[in-house]
């Protein structure tokens, strides 16, 4: 995986697990890999591995269970939550950036509209 | 616990290293970053207590490092340290006879990994895969603290990707790993802390992900911003 500057890196392992799930790569419910094979998995610091695991268990996404490892949780609308705040991420992203170029609301609404 | 004290050495009336002081902390993963000649590989033999420093100490669990923590320290120089007729097992056994920590069991699992015949003799070896014997050698001693000098160099992507995996699964809470390197695409998303080293001075230590955080900087970025004059500034 190739690493963005300007995001710490263990944001931008927890967003590509994220997207796992969202997609149904993941399901939910299903073991992840562990620290380590997710360090390995994405090259990446074990220490970063961890903190990845520790930043989606607080946003309630995964779980850790003493002695068995990190699950994804077993939520049925996890799924829909998950990939609503990933397309708000967008939006706001896309939104702040046309902006900046000085496009209006409506005039980003409408090169929308065109672009199916 | 490596800490670094106030240390400097020079040679012949030429100063290497100027008052390098630093902590490393057991569970991390450290580069120590730098153009070449700017005293890497001096520190690290320092370290290894291959050699004396002119001035200040570096001291292993509060005690000065010399003969007696050359059994925690694993040093991995530049040069290679295998006589050529050797075949790889040979190599293990030669390890396991100058080295207490040798892990014969360790040794032939990163060979395997990294896909190392052990029948293969040294002088046959690319220059990857030397590299990849020396990881080997080195990663399969049951040390403390790992000081590898520059194991990317020279190699292709593949011994890259196998000695950065071997490095990765070597790191317990208990370890430390420093990685010395002219170039920082490779290390920057294996090591949690980098040590910028310039003309023998420490011009920065810093924290990978608080530098994306803080300053929305990449390593390679901060990199460039220390050692090009007129690098990195162009924001």
């Amino acid at each position: 995986m190739k690493f963005e500057a300007t995001a710490p890196i263990y944001l931008q392992v927890g967003d590509a697990i994220k997207k796992d799930i969202v997609t149904g790569r993941v399901k939910p419910g299903e073991k992840l890999p562990s620290a380590r094979e997710l360090a390995i998995q994405y090259t990446i610091n074990p220490n970063t591995a961890a903190r990845v695991y520790r930043n989606l268990e607080q946003e309630g996404i995964c779980a850790t269970r003493r002695g068995m490892g990190t699950y994804v949780v077993e939520d049925s609308k996890l799924i829909g939550k998950v990939r609503m705040e990933m397309a708000q991420h967008l939006v706001l992203h896309f939104v702040s950036n046309m902006k900046e170029l000085g496009f209006s609301g409506e005039e980003i609404r409408d090169l929308i509209k065109e672009e199916k | 616990m490596l800490e670094s004290r106030n240390v400097s050495k020079s040679f012949y009336g030429k100063t290497v290293l100027n008052g390098v002081t630093f902590t490393l902390e057991p569970g991390k993963i450290y580069a120590l970053l730098g153009p070449n000649g700017s005293g890497k590989t001096t520190w690290m033999k320092l370290a290894a207590s291959l050699m004396k420093p002119s001035a200040g100490e570096i001291l292993y669990n509060g005690e000065s490092v010399g003969v007696q923590t050359r059994a925690d320290i694993a040093y991995m120089s530049t040069e290679p340290f295998f006589y050529s007729w050797m075949t790889i097992a040979d190599v293990g056994k030669y390890y396991a006879d100058f080295f207490d920590d040798f892990d014969p069991d360790r040794f032939r699992t990163l060979l395997s990994k990294m896909e190392l015949p052990q029948n293969l003799k040294v002088r046959t070896l690319s220059s990857g895969m030397a590299a990849k014997l020396k990881i080997a050698a080195t990663m399969a001693r049951k040390a403390k603290i790992y000081l590898l000098d520059e194991p990317f160099n020279g190699i292709d992507l593949i011994a890259r990707d196998q000695i950065t995996e071997s490095i990765i699964t070597s790191l317990s809470p208990e370890v430390t790993l420093v990685l010395s390197s002219h170039l920082v695409e490779e290390l920057e998303s294996i090591v949690d802390t980098s040590i910028f080293i310039k003309d023998g001075n420490i011009v920065s230590i810093c924290d990978i992900e608080d530098l994306r955080t803080t300053e929305g900087k990449s390593l390679a970025e901060k990199y460039r911003e220390i050692y090009f004059a007129n690098g990195g500034n162009e924001k």
